[in-house]
């Protein structure tokens, strides 16, 4: 039976090494030419809800009253998870079932030499990259639509930078699961059924420490690994109070294990779902 | 070091068993040969017979559950020095459809490592070869079936492969692009690419090659040149017999197609069977009437070492059964024959 033995999980034999890295190199640069062609189709995607979000909930509702002022602020940590969430998901998730699925296209890719675990990692690789790019456009554009009311502190840009780029493994995960276990004419379905609850339950409009008076759901946005990433931004992000201290927020150190443990976890899920779909 | 890794054989399969999980059986039970360098290899078999799934295991996207594979002296496990030797021209359009047709020639080498100079060369020629070069810069989608086709076997020789697989490769084509692509697989076999083509088209399979091996179940049934696999076919020769039956009389020897003993049935077309069994041929089997078929009209086939000696004497039998000869053929079996032979009449799921 040591047929069966995965033969991924073999030690690369000498000289194939440099032609594997070689082959996944190729493959991110073929990612990334398709999304440079569909650029403007990657904006759509990937800013339309943020900034109606920022607009109307960072500008309308405090200017009309309904919000309070500097709601603004607190509000865009959750933006930008938002932001780098969906970007990073939708780099992997309907590209990789519509390869697995339908087309097979993925085939061709399969037969490079390559493990079969470097072309998922290429993907998430290629996913967060998609979720970084959209962080950088979204500070510019979040600073000019939100104008009086983009509060953001610079004390902990390290931080931030380090929170971004976890929100962005964590959607190339999830996507990545999605995209391997979801049939591809089920994807609309998997949106709507799964990404809608978890938009409005990741603490993305709130802060987590204001929900004492509803202590079942404060419970339930802990299960959401959204919930770390915007907690975490918004430590990081909000002004500091007159004395020195942080917003009020889950604790950080928290936040990095929610947020490192959920992405490993999709990630080691994603991986299998893959191996599985690829290799029969 | 090449030459020592080279051996004579392309694919080397030694007892070679796929088992999925929760099926019954084996979709590959213990099948073992040796396909030789420069050869153009034919596995037929009926649909599920095992085709795909051995192809599956040869190209590296089905893991064997027991068993040993090699192909170009690279062990199957091995995946990242197999994948190098091998192409896959797929029964279905899997083209990267996100890109131009060009591009895709040229990525598919960037996957093998090919060099840039090389790769842009090569793609080029390939094209021009194929007649695509006038639609290089088109994206695929709007590539019509003949030409995707055509794009998939530029995409497999673009990493210049030691065997290629052709899955099905005429199934959806017109009687053009067929002849050009056996031109194209003939071409590449005298430049010594070894041919691996799974089809159910005989004819295909005479055609183009050396050896052929028919599957089923799982198991590899017999493995030969098609001259030497006609051969099985009882008696060298073949007489097809189409008859009228007296006052249109049923053919009713379709009751052979279900296994009974039509010699029990009733009615002049079981005469008439019985009255050829009496005479001196190896094999005679009542043929199945198509749906469309005239009524009336009862098809056999003799099989006889001398099938043209038998000719006055099947006349004679027609006629003493009051019935007319309407056709009556004399051939030599044809890789059909030998493959319905050996797995049957009964449709495939």
């Amino acid at each position: 039976m040591t047929a069966a033995v995965t033969t991924t999980t073999r030690p690369l034999p000498a000289g194939t090494s440099k032609l594997a890295m070689t082959a996944f190199w190729a493959i991110l640069r073929r990612d990334i030419l398709v999304t440079a062609r569909g650029f403007v189709a990657f904006l759509i995607q990937a800013f339309m809800q943020p900034l109606l979000y920022l607009y109307v909930f960072g500008v309308v509702l405090p200017k009309i009253g309904i919000a309070v002022p500097g709601y603004g602020g607190l509000l865009l940590p959750g933006i930008v998870t938002l932001t780098v969430f969906l970007a990073s998901v939708q780099g992997i998730m309907l590209p990789l079932a519509l390869d697995l699925g339908f087309t097979r296209e993925i085939d061709d890719r399969l037969l490079a030499p390559t493990p079969v675990g470097a072309i998922v990692l290429e993907k998430v690789l290629f996913a967060t990259l998609r979720g970084l790019i959209s962080a950088a456009i979204l500070f510019p554009l979040a600073y000019w639509i939100l104008g009086d009311e983009y509060l953001v502190q610079s004390g902990s840009i390290p931080l931030m930078a380090v929170l971004i780029v976890l929100t962005a493994v964590l959607g190339s995960a999830l996507g990545l699961v999605f995209g391997t276990v979801v049939p591809s004419e089920h994807i609309a379905l998997a949106f709507a059924a799964l990404f809608t609850p978890m938009l409005f339950t990741g603490c993305l409009q709130y802060p987590w420490a204001s929900l004492h008076s509803l202590p079942v759901f404060r419970v339930i946005t802990l299960f959401n690994p959204l919930t770390y990433s915007a907690e975490g931004l918004r430590y990081a992000m909000v002004p500091l109070s007159e004395n020195g201290a942080h917003t009020p927020s889950l604790a950080i150190g928290w936040v990095l294990v929610g947020l490192i443990g959920f992405a490993a976890l999709f990630f080691m899920l994603g991986l299998r779902s893959f191996k599985s779909r690829a290799i029969r | 070091m090449e030459a020592a890794v080279q051996g004579e054989s392309a694919v080397e399969v030694q007892d070679l068993v796929k088992t999925y999980p929760k099926a019954e059986g084996n979709a590959v039970d213990g099948v073992s040969f040796t396909i030789r360098r420069g050869e153009i290899f034919g596995l037929l078999g009926p649909n599920g017979a095992g085709k795909t799934t051995l192809v599956g295991v040869l190209t590296t996207a089905v893991q064997p559950s027991s068993g040993a594979v090699r192909i170009a002296g690279a062990d199957i496990a091995d995946a990242l020095r197999v994948k190098p030797r091998i192409a896959v021209l797929p029964q279905t359009n899997n083209l990267d459809r996100s890109l131009k047709a060009r591009e895709v020639l040229t990525y598919h080498a960037a996957y093998h490592g090919v060099p840039k100079a090389e790769r842009e060369a090569r793609a080029d020629r390939l094209l021009a070869e194929l007649g695509l070069a006038d639609r290089a810069k088109e994206k695929v989608p709007r590539y019509s079936g003949g030409m995707a086709q055509r794009l998939m076997l530029a995409r497999a020789l673009m990493h210049d492969p030691d065997v290629l697989f052709l899955d099905e490769p005429t199934n959806n084509l017109d009687p053009q692009s067929r002849y050009f692509l056996w031109d194209r697989i003939r071409e590449l076999n005298e430049r010594g690419v070894t041919i691996v083509l799974t089809t159910h088209d005989m004819n295909e399979a005479e055609q183009l090659c050396d050896r052929v091996a028919v599957v089923d179940h799982g198991k590899v049934l017999v493995l030969d040149t098609p001259d030497e696999l006609k051969k099985i076919i009882p008696g060298g020769g073949l007489l097809e017999l189409h008859a009228a039956l007296p006052g249109g009389a049923p053919a009713a020897t379709d009751a052979a197609a279900d296994g009974a003993d039509p010699t029990l049935a009733e009615g002049p077309a079981a005469d008439l069977l019985r009255r050829l069994r009496a005479l001196d041929a190896k094999q005679v089997e009542p043929l199945a009437t198509d749906g469309d078929g005239e009524s009336g009209i009862a098809r056999f086939r003799l099989f006889s070492d001398d099938a043209g000696a038998l000719v006055p004497a099947v006349i004679e039998a027609v006629a003493q059964e009051g019935a007319q000869v309407r056709d009556l053929r004399l051939s030599t079996p044809s890789l059909e024959d030998v493959f319905i032979h050996l797995t049957g009449r009964n449709l495939r799921p």
